[in-house]
Order: structure tokens, then C-alpha cells, then sequence
């Protein structure tokens, strides 16, 4: 299993430049070791521990904790079913069983070929679309059956790899400057950005 | 009724790519912190007193009031919180997607007047868009200079960093927040001594303010605290964002005059709820997100108030209003929010840890059909063990609110619906299934 590569380990050191202690770069260096194997593998957990000064233990204690993080091996579409209370009043169960026969495995499973995992989850913020999902953390709402098997088809056949990257990339646009306020610009860091997100032009369901 | 107040954070909404600089500076944007830097801290915070700002992401604190908190020794950190995961609000979730820019510019207008060292823009972690939208808008406001060394060359210099989470309710907990932001789980502090505007991040004088909060100074730096405060009525002033959801034909993020809008507008009005959908009766809604206290349709006429819904036993919380029709199962409902908290307790106290799960498992009994009558009773005991007394604001068993917080749905829904769920446990099971 891999460590974290040389320009994720450029990354992480950039990242830890943001914070007056080191420690509070852990968590947005987990979502860099998530983005790079689609979870969190034991050698990539040693390494970020290596690189702040804290022990395996330590960075698994915090990773194990949070709802985002995945200690074991997860599908390269985490699709994620909201049921809670403005989903549940507009068919969110129902879209989550259907989600589970459609895709054949149960809510916290992986499909054999490793292409999904599903999962149920608490509210994701974009209740006037309800019911809605997200996959990989990129938003769908009013979400119908026909709808979500559209929309499995289209992750499988990679229609959608533009706006739904694989697990783990939760962030496509890269912070291109360190910190300045010390000294004059322009500042030392950082890693090159790669090409701007591309913003998908979800539906707006505010004022 | 309805005002014809303009909206203040949501104005750019619907602007052609208004999460970008050029949008931002063709609407007026970064023109906040211009003048802010030009007043000197002591006036805009004098500004942000007058305009009585209540805090926007739950608790309502006045945000003046918090900044003149803010212990003396130095250095001073300033924390936003946009980790917004109250059931049904998703009105941050909205602006940091929509209008990153004027998070920004409302963040340095706070670390101006704090005198913060540097500031952090927490992000929940499931928002991407947003965390991608605000960390764009970022690089773009360095370049621009208003961020960083020497912002519009006044002499004021402060970083910002986009922290992004990773999934916990309780982070938007503050203290859980910072811990969560000192790279440690989500456990939150206990008050005193961890009071974050005296002991915050890395023990250090803290400020956390909300993402919606911190939106509205760049318009009261420029329109005055007067102004704002000439909006709403009383304690409660300026515009507010109330998210919408449930029942109603059109669920959706309203900016609206404080006060002056009752419920029964937010609800039914065509240019906004409009109405319940197929025309159902309304059965309660939540005025103010899972945790508060539910109303009935008695209650429709009050007005979106924070000092009259904390009056009738409720809160405007996070401002998120649930509509639940006739057709809803109560039980089911107070079920689905007690699974929620059970779920998402950090599990540092007793009370919570397993009173939650204890109070899951029966509302789950009940709903199913294997409920007994003792059960409501049982409930309410169990429900006055972390929260004594059953009253609200409650009484804390525990470290943060969040165990108290759970006797919400089922004190208020086996008041209201009591029978509903005896027919629940005669029955043997759910009369709405």
C-alpha cells in the first residue's frame, strides 16, 4: 500500500504552513491521503503522522471519528441517500430502498465490481431539493427513481466524470498562494494549480 | 406580511457567475472593507453594536456584543463557521457557493475590527462546490489584494485560510469546532473555562462568527448600523435567510424583513412557501431547525421574531422552518430526529451518549408496533434526565446542547399528539404506513 507521493507530500507541506501548529493541517491532509487512494490506507495514516510529529494512533483517532473519512475501502462512487427529516417527508426512504435494490447491496455496502458504495446519510443541506443524494459530494436533488438510475448509468459510463470525480477529490482547485500578512508578497509556496473546477451549474433552489 | 425590504446577503443571487471577483466587484463588492479600513476598528465595531446584529447560525448572540468580549491578550484568532448541518438549513451551504466573495470580504471586516492575528473559514467538509468556490474566490481576493500583507495598502494585514471538515454535526458546535479545527475529534469544551473569547483556538482569544452572520457587515459598514437596525423590529433587526423545506409547494432559502413576516406568510404566500402542497392541511412545523420545540397551526400568525419565538418555548435557531401536513406520522417524525442526535452525539457524556440511543430505540418500538403503553412515559423520564425540568432554553446535563436538544421533538410531539401514539400501540403499528 503507498505512502503519499512526492506532490502530495509537497501539498501536505504547504498545508502545514497555513496553521500556527502543525496539528491542525491533519484533517485537511487526510482529505490529500483520501483523494490520492480513495481512503484512508494504514500507510498513508503512518505517513501524515510521520510528517506532523504524531503517532499512527493519534491520526487514526481523529480520521475514525468523522463521517467523511474511510478507514477501509470504499467504491469509486460513494453515493450518499439523505433520509433525514426533509427527505423523509418527501420520499427519501423510498428513494434509498429503491437505491438498494437498483444497485443490488444494502445501505453501508460496496457493488463487487467496486464501483459503488452506499451509504445513508444525515442531512446534507440541500433541502429544497429533497429528496436528494450526493455522490462523491457533488449535490443531485429531486431525485426520482427513474432519476437515480439515470443517473447510475451515467457514473458507470463515465458521462458524468467531469462533475463527479472519484472518491476522496473534494477540492479540484488548489490554494495558490501561502501566507502573507508577515511579510511582503509575493509569497514562497506553492504547488502549481491544476485546471479551475468547473462549477457544475447544479440546480439553485434559493431566494 | 410582506416587506419590500431589499435582501442584503442574498442580493447577488442569480447574478451571472456571482461566486466570481469580476461579478463581486461589478455589484459593489470589496467596497465594505474599503471604507471599513478607512473607519478604524473601533468604529465598525461601533457600527455592528448599533445595527444589533443577532448571530445567524443558531444560538442568536449579538455579534457586537460577542467582538467586545473578546479577552486582551494577544495574539487573537477569528473563526467562521460554515460547517451548517442543522436538519433543513441549507442556507450557508447556498451562500458559499453563491457568493464566496462577500464571505470574504465580511471576514476581514470582522478580523479588522478584532484585531484577529489570522482567520479561519471553517467549511463543512460535504459542501466541495463551496469549499472549491471559496477557496477560488481566495486566490482571487489575494491577487486582487484584500487579502494578505498590507490589504488596499492600508497597513492592516491578516491571512485567511479555508479549512475544510469532515463530516460531524457537532462541529458546528463551536467549541467542538475548534477542536475539530486543532486537528482532534469533535469533542466540545466545557464552559467555563473554555469560553473560545477567552480561551479559543490553541487557548488563544477567539472569535466564531457565522457564515451568514459575517455576510451582512460589508452592507453595514456601507448603509450604517442605523440602518440595518431601521429593518425588523426590537431585538430582532436587519433581513434574515429562512430555509424552507417540508410540505410546501415551493421549499426554498427566503431572505425576508425580521419580525414583520409571520409564518403563516412564510408558509402560504405565493411569492413564497406557497402553501401546502395538494392542498393538505398543516399538522406543526419546526420553527427553527431539529432542535427546537414544534409548533401547530395556532401558532401560524406569529411573527419571525426571535424574542417572540423564544417566548412561546421555541427557538428561530438556525432559521430553518419544517412543514409537516396532515398526512405526516408524528411519531415517525420525532423518530427520524432522535435517530439523528443518537447518531452524531460525540459521546463524551452519559446523558446523551445513552439516553439518545435508549430514546431511539423506543420511539423505534413504537412506530413498528411493538410499543407499550409505559413507553410515554418512559420517554418523558428519560428525556428529563438530560434535560431536567423539560423546559426551553433547557437545562444541560451535559457539556454542549446537543443532548438537550433531543427531548425537543418527542416532549413536543407527545404533547401535541399524544393519541397518535396510543392508536401507535394499540394498533401494533404505524395507522399512517
Amino acid at each position: 500500500m503507498p505512502r503519499l507521493t512526492p506532490d502530495n507530500v509537497r501539498r501536505c507541506k504547504d498545508l502545514i504552513g497555513l496553521y500556527p501548529q502543525s496539528r491542525s493541517a491533519l484533517i485537511p491532509m487526510l482529505h490529500v491521503a483520501q483523494e490520492q487512494d480513495g481512503w484512508l490506507t494504514p500507510e498513508a495514516m503512518e505517513h501524515v503522522g510521520e510528517m506532523l510529529g504524531i503517532t499512527p494512533a493519534e491520526v487514526y483517532g481523529t480520521a475514525s471519528f468523522y463521517d467523511m473519512l474511510f478507514t477501509t475501502p470504499v467504491g469509486r462512487h460513494l453515493v450518499s441517500v439523505c433520509t433525514n427529516l426533509a427527505c423523509l417527508l418527501n420520499g427519501g426512504v423510498e428513494l434509498l430502498e429503491h437505491a438498494e435494490a437498483s444497485l443490488g447491496i444494502a445501505a453501508g455496502a460496496t457493488t463487487d465490481d467496486g464501483e459503488f458504495t452506499l451509504e445513508e446519510v444525515e442531512c446534507i443541506a440541500f433541502c429544497g431539493a429533497a429528496p436528494c443524494l450526493a455522490v462523491n459530494w457533488r449535490f443531485f436533488g429531486s431525485v426520482t427513481a427513474d432519476a437515480f438510475d439515470n443517473l447510475v448509468d451515467d457514473l458507470r459510463t463515465g458521462r458524468l466524470a467531469d462533475e463527479v470525480p472519484p472518491h476522496g477529490t473534494l477540492c479540484r482547485v488548489r490554494r495558490n498562494v501561502g501566507l502573507t500578512a508577515g511579510g511582503p508578497p509575493p509569497a514562497t509556496t506553492t504547488t502549481p494549480a491544476p485546471a479551475p473546477a468547473t462549477g457544475s451549474a447544479e440546480k439553485r433552489d434559493g431566494a | 406580511m410582506i416587506t419590500d425590504a431589499a435582501p442584503i446577503v442574498t442580493a447577488r443571487l442569480g447574478v451571472p457567475n456571482s461566486w466570481t471577483l469580476k461579478a463581486y466587484l461589478e455589484t459593489g463588492g470589496y467596497e465594505g472593507l474599503r471604507k471599513a479600513l478607512t473607519m478604524g476598528p473601533e468604529a465598525v465595531s461601533a457600527e455592528v453594536m448599533t445595527a444589533n446584529l443577532l448571530g445567524r447560525g443558531g444560538a442568536g448572540f449579538e455579534v457586537g456584543r460577542k467582538w467586545s468580549m473578546l479577552a486582551k491578550p494577544r495574539p487573537a484568532y477569528l473563526v467562521i463557521n460554515g460547517d451548517e448541518s442543522e436538519p433543513c438549513t441549507y442556507k450557508d451551504h447556498m451562500l458559499l457557493e453563491a457568493d464566496p466573495h462577500q464571505i470574504i470580504e465580511g471576514t476581514l471586516i470582522c478580523a479588522f475590527a478584532t484585531g484577529a492575528a489570522q482567520a479561519f473559514i471553517f467549511v463543512r467538509g460535504e459542501f466541495a462546490l463551496g469549499i472549491e468556490r471559496m477557496t477560488a474566490a481566495l486566490n482571487e481576493a489575494y491577487a486582487y489584494g484584500a487579502v494578505g500583507h498590507d490589504i488596499f495598502g492600508s497597513g492592516f494585514s491578516v491571512d485567511v485560510v479555508i479549512h475544510p471538515g469532515a463530516g460531524a454535526y457537532i462541529c458546528g458546535e463551536e467549541t467542538a469546532l475548534l477542536e475539530s479545527l486543532e486537528g482532534k475529534r469533535g469533542f466540545p469544551r466545557d464552559k467555563p473555562p473554555y469560553f473560545p473569547a477567552v480561551m479559543g483556538l490553541y487557548k488563544k482569544p477567539t472569535i466564531v462568527n457565522n457564515v451568514e452572520s459575517v455576510s451582512n457587515l460589508p452592507w453595514i459598514v456601507l448603509n450604517s448600523g442605523e440602518a440595518f437596525k431601521g429593518l425588523g423590529q426590537g431585538r430582532s433587526t436587519g433581513t434574515r435567510i429562512f430555509s424552507l423545506s417540508g410540505h410546501v409547494r415551493q421549499p426554498a432559502n427566503f431572505e425576508i424583513e425580521m419580525s414583520k413576516t409571520t409564518f403563516r406568510d412564510l408558509i402560504y404566500d405565493p411569492k413564497l412557501g406557497g402553501g401546502i402542497r395538494n392542498d393538505n392541511q398543516l399538522k406543526a412545523f419546526i420553527p427553527g431547525g431539529a432542535s427546537a420545540p414544534w409548533f401547530g397551526p395556532d401558532q401560524l400568525d406569529m411573527g419571525l421574531d426571535q424574542e417572540a419565538v423564544g417566548k412561546a418555548g421555541s427557538m428561530l435557531g438556525s432559521g430553518s422552518v419544517i412543514v409537516m401536513d396532515h398526512t405526516t406520522c408524528m411519531v415517525r417524525a420525532a423518530w427520524r430526529i432522535t435517530r439523528f442526535f443518537h447518531r452524531e452525539s460525540c459521546g463524551q457524556c452519559t446523558p446523551c451518549r445513552e439516553g439518545g440511543g435508549w430514546l431511539d430505540k423506543i420511539l423505534h418500538r413504537i412506530e413498528t408496533g411493538a410499543g407499550r403503553e409505559a413507553d410515554l412515559d418512559l420517554l418523558l423520564d428519560i428525556c428529563d434526565n438530560i434535560a431536567p425540568g423539560l423546559s426551553w432554553p433547557p437545562q444541560k446535563t451535559t457539556i454542549c446542547v446537543l443532548g438537550p436538544s433531543i427531548p425537543s421533538s418527542i416532549t413536543s410531539a407527545i404533547r401535541m399528539f399524544r393519541d397518535e401514539f396510543l392508536v401507535h400501540i394499540k394498533e401494533g403499528g404505524c395507522p399512517f404506513a
